[in-house]
């Protein structure tokens, strides 16, 4: 079971407390997560990445095991632990503003 | 049964629902709804006014849309139910927040001079149809009108407006936004909107071909030409409901009005100590009773004098009286933004404005005298007000 934990205000969009769990499926890339997270959550599509261009939106961040996915493409395979659910996938608000 | 009185109030932190009795004396106070998230923006459907629809956006997560259908108790985005979650092709929509501007995207002018696209950023303003609960228009940053006619589940471009010159359209300070969209309820096909800082424009068509309409606006030192067909820093534009040919506008420096839907503009500043401001308003009962927050200077956006005086003309402008008991009269330094100010349709006819200190005033007896109904909220970007049975 992979899990995903969402920033704050996405978990109170999509209403969800804690991780979310995704059922592994096929190869496990951030693209893979994201499509998930957008096919059970609607709502969610677009605040993640823009809806048009599916580009990360400035503000947020990406982390799998203490490393910043961020910039990597969305083919990336992630890490053995993010598959197993050792470790979550974190789609992170960056700390940006006042 | 007495009538009641709903505020429906946007701000940098969330969104408030004020309610009151029709004495309006006694307020009780709803939220925050979307805590943390700006509400540039909610507007009840006249036609159904537990129909309320919402703007709410973010920097980090972009723009949502939000409605209630029981009048601000639940909110959902619409289209979040789940028998609209998925399309035929079985996959998931999610569209009530997808703004997509129409065809080649395009460009305007940039501050340098030079063309930029158009880049979507958030909806400033939502103005519901008159008679449709269903149908909605948005007005969006970058300038743009979208509508939506399935209660904001898929909102479509009505990009004739961006023909209007937009190619000359340049953002101000604020940015260049669609912030007034005012329907016509004597002609459906009608429908002004206007534009920081592009101006005012006009459909007589439902929105497929748009002009400007800004002759005898003046802005000397700000563009070139003071009398340029567009690039007026127009901060709002009001009518009443029972004479849609008359406009009254607050423009960055000026008040104006027209008699003829927009074709031309004639200054009544008249007596205000300044003529700079944002909200403009119109009273419920008196089409030629019309209402201004006049702000020191584009330099510095606070009241004169520390003074926050709500200037009332009664004969449609020129002649202004300072409104000032309740109000405070000392070391008053917010501003009052252009969507922030509204009326009530009761008798007499109440008056409400919301300000960035987060206090949100209001008057019973059409602004005469004034109370805070709350005192400490976040900045106020919007206030509605809906007149209910």
């Amino acid at each position: 079971m992979i899990r995903v934990l969402l920033p704050y205000h996405l978990r109170n969009l999509a209403r969800v407390s804690g991780d979310v769990e995704l059922e592994p499926n096929g190869p496990i890339t951030i693209g893979s997560i994201l499509n998930q997270i957008e096919a059970r959550y609607p709502v969610l599509r677009g605040t993640i990445r823009d809806h048009v261009t599916l580009r990360r939106r400035p503000f947020i961040r990406f982390f799998a095991c203490e490393q910043d996915l961020s910039n990597e493409p969305v083919e990336t395979i992630l890490p053995e632990p993010i598959a197993t659910g050792a470790e979550p996938f974190m789609i992170i608000g960056a700390i940006a503003g006042g | 049964m007495m009538s009641r009185v709903r505020l429906l109030v946007g701000t940098r932190k969330g969104a408030f629902i004020l309610t009151s009795d029709g004495k309006r004396q006694n307020w009780d106070v709803s939220g925050p709804h979307f805590a943390g998230w700006e509400l540039y923006h909610l507007k009840g459907s006249p036609a159904d006014p537990n129909r309320i629809y919402a703007s709410q956006s973010s920097g980090w997560f972009g723009q949502i849309i939000q409605r209630s259908d029981d009048g601000g108790k639940t909110w959902n985005p619409p289209g979040s139910n789940a028998e609209d979650l998925k399309g035929p092709e079985g996959m998931p929509k999610g569209e009530s927040n997808k703004f997509v501007y129409e065809g080649q995207v395009g460009t305007h002018m940039w501050y340098d001079g030079t063309q930029h696209p158009w880049e979507f950023k958030r909806i400033w303003h939502l103005e519901p149809s008159l008679t449709d609960p269903e149908t909605v228009y948005a007005g969006a940053e970058d300038a743009a009108i979208f509508k939506t006619t399935n209660g904001g589940k898929t909102w479509q471009e009505l990009s004739g407006l961006r023909n209007a010159k937009g190619n000359l359209w340049q953002p101000g300070a604020g940015g260049m936004a669609v912030h007034t969209i005012l329907l016509d309820r004597k002609n459906p096909d009608r429908i002004y909107v206007a534009i920081s800082a592009a101006g005012a424009f006009r459909t007589n068509d439902g929105g497929k071909t748009w002009k400007p309409i800004n002759r005898g606006l003046k802005s000397p030192y700000q563009l070139p030409d003071p009398d340029a067909e567009v690039g007026h820093c127009v901060h709002r534009i009001a009518l009443h409901p029972s004479r849609p040919d008359v406009l009254f506008m607050q423009k960055h420096w000026d008040v104006m009005r027209t008699d003829n839907a927009g074709d031309s503009w004639t200054e009544v500043s008249g007596n205000l100590p300044t003529d700079f401001g944002f909200p403009v308003d119109v009273h419920a009962h008196e089409p030629e009773t019309i209402y201004v927050v006049p702000i020191k200077s584009d330099a510095e956006h606070f009241p004169m004098e520390g003074k926050l005086r709500v200037y009332r003309s009664k004969s449609g402008g020129n002649e202004w009286e300072a409104l000032t008991k309740g109000l405070p009269q000392k070391d008053c330094y917010v501003n009052v933004l252009r969507d922030a100010m509204s009326v009530d349709s009761l008798e007499p006819s109440g008056i409400y404005f919301g300000t960035t200190g987060g206090q949100v005033y209001g008057s019973a007896d059409s602004g005469d005298s004034w109370n805070a109904i709350v005192r400490d909220l976040p900045a106020v970007l919007s206030v509605e007000a809906q007149t209910l049975p």
